[in-house]
């Protein structure tokens, strides 16, 4: 851990030593993921002694939002960035896409099955009544026998499936 | 027992060990920070901010109210993953409503009610727990009780393909804020109308009890859906200035949809005469149905009792 403190540092290592800090605060609800890697992060930047730190919401209603900005909050002042600020930016919404390949991967590595292509709203939205195909496969065991539990999940983000092979239930990060 | 070690006279409070004395660590989920903190909510130019308030607070009571409906079902629905799917479903739409409550009032702080000063009721809290059943504009097809699993998709249903057209037009609204929120409602209200349409189908497909219900179901539903496409004058201004939709613009599509549906799963389009108005009025113009004041006695009776409040 470095001990470096925005006080004793120049205003280029301040504004880089900030966006590091908050690279590194993870989401509260799939901690494996920092919020860089879930692509809530949109933006920091260092304007004299104040941070701003941008972030846009996963879903209009994710209770886990409050805590992200708190926990942004928190490790910057750890660090000695006593005035932070967080917004949010609502345009572009976010997007599944946006997780990193470093994010999949760590949700694969932790049981979780990553998203997809998200689905493009450009034109009308087609109303699908037949059950969503997705061509996923196990996160434990490889398999690609896979059955939709429900198309909604224990957080707001994911769906619920269960492995026909290994018969684990698992969570799948849905594409939206 | 002398030898016992006194942990209370270590500890002020058991918790203290674990929140290191941070409270903010267990301000989880229930933060009342701006949901709009740092967006540009200027009014687009030629746009009446009475005009916007008003429009944001008929989308933002509509989705308050159902959301507040569907979670009911939390904890009694008939397996789990329909408990979860109704509670994620409530929570999207919350989350809508808080940032069109919010919205509204931003454009228009006179709309909020006044509370006892010092009182940290954010705006829209104040909108949604200390207005007046007279004061919320959203359509009464939202209010009436869930009824039985049945109802409850039928309704679901006829809301999620209403509300989905809405926000896809609406996404292009002239208002920035308007247009992201809608933006984001699209991709939540999707996965909303799939799931409704799914267990349409498959109630109506079931068994002879499940289709029994479901028809009945939306029978019940039916007298309330005429007036999802009344245009109001404030939806008529809204639409005419480019921030807003006029619901009958969107009614032609709703009905393609919900006939889509209603053949595939074989069930006939309900012969009921529509509900009328009330002295004149309808949801919109706060006149509502006996179901709201009980609705509204129990979303708002702690907030109420606690202005000056902090959850």
């Amino acid at each position: 851990m470095t001990t470096a403190t925005a006080g004793t540092t120049t205003r280029v290592d301040a504004a880089a030593l900030a966006r590091e800090i908050a690279c590194r605060v993870t989401d509260p609800e799939m901690p494996m993921l920092t919020l860089e890697d879930l692509g809530v992060l949109r933006d920091v930047e260092v304007d004299d002694e104040r941070v701003v730190v941008t972030i846009t919401p996963t879903y209009s209603g994710c209770p886990a939002m409050a805590t992200m900005r708190d926990d942004l909050v928190h490790s910057l002042r750890d660090h000695g960035f006593g005035d932070v600020e967080v917004k949010v930016s609502l345009h572009p919404a976010w997007s599944s896409d946006w997780i990193s390949e470093r994010g999949r991967r760590a949700l694969t590595d932790h049981g979780l099955s990553a998203p997809g292509p998200a689905p493009r709203h450009d034109g009308p939205v087609m109303l699908n009544l037949r059950p969503t195909r997705r061509a996923l496969s196990c996160p434990r065991c490889g398999s690609r026998d896979v059955d939709l539990t429900s198309e909604f999940g224990p957080t707001a983000c994911k769906a619920m499936y269960r492995c026909t092979a290994c018969l684990e239930p698992f969570e799948h990060v849905k594409e939206i | 027992m002398s030898h016992v070690h006194d942990h209370d006279a270590d500890h002020e409070s058991v918790y203290d060990g674990l929140t290191g004395g941070d409270d903010s660590q267990w301000a989880f989920g229930t933060d009342f920070e701006d949901p709009l903190a740092g967006v540009d909510t200027t009014i687009p130019d030629g746009v009446d901010a009475r005009t916007l308030a008003d429009y944001c607070l008929m989308l933002g009571d509509d989705a308050l109210v159902y959301s507040h409906r569907l979670s009911e079902w939390t904890s009694r629905a008939p397996d789990l993953e329909e408990d979860i799917a109704l509670a994620n479903v409530a929570l999207d739409l919350l989350g809508q409503a808080r940032l069109l409550l919010a919205r509204a009032a931003a454009a228009d702080a006179s709309l909020v009610p006044d509370l006892p000063e010092g009182s940290p009721v954010p705006p829209e809290d104040a909108l949604a727990f200390f207005r007046d059943e007279s004061a919320f504009r959203n359509v009464r097809f939202v209010e009436p009780d869930n009824g039985d699993f049945a109802e409850t998709i039928a309704r679901l249903l006829v809301f999620s393909t209403y509300r989905l057209a809405l926000l896809q037009r609406l996404a292009s609204s002239r208002d920035a804020v308007l247009s992201a929120i809608a933006g984001k409602g699209v991709k939540e209200v999707t996965y909303h109308r799939d799931y409704a349409g799914r267990w349409f189908l498959t109630l109506a497909q079931g068994t002879e009890e499940s289709r029994r219900r479901l028809v009945a179901g939306l029978a019940l539903v039916w007298p309330l859906h005429d007036e999802l496409f009344r245009t109001t004058p404030v939806e008529r201004s809204a639409a005419e200035q480019g921030v807003g939709v006029d619901p009958a613009a969107v009614a032609d599509e709703v009905d393609v949809l919900l006939e889509q549906v209603f053949s595939v799963s074989g069930v006939e389009r309900p012969e009921v005469p529509p509900t009328g108005a009330v002295n004149g009025g309808m949801g919109r113009e706060g006149r509502h149905t006996e179901a709201m004041g009980h609705l509204l006695a129990q979303m708002q009776v702690v907030a109420r009792a606690h202005p000056m409040g902090r959850w």
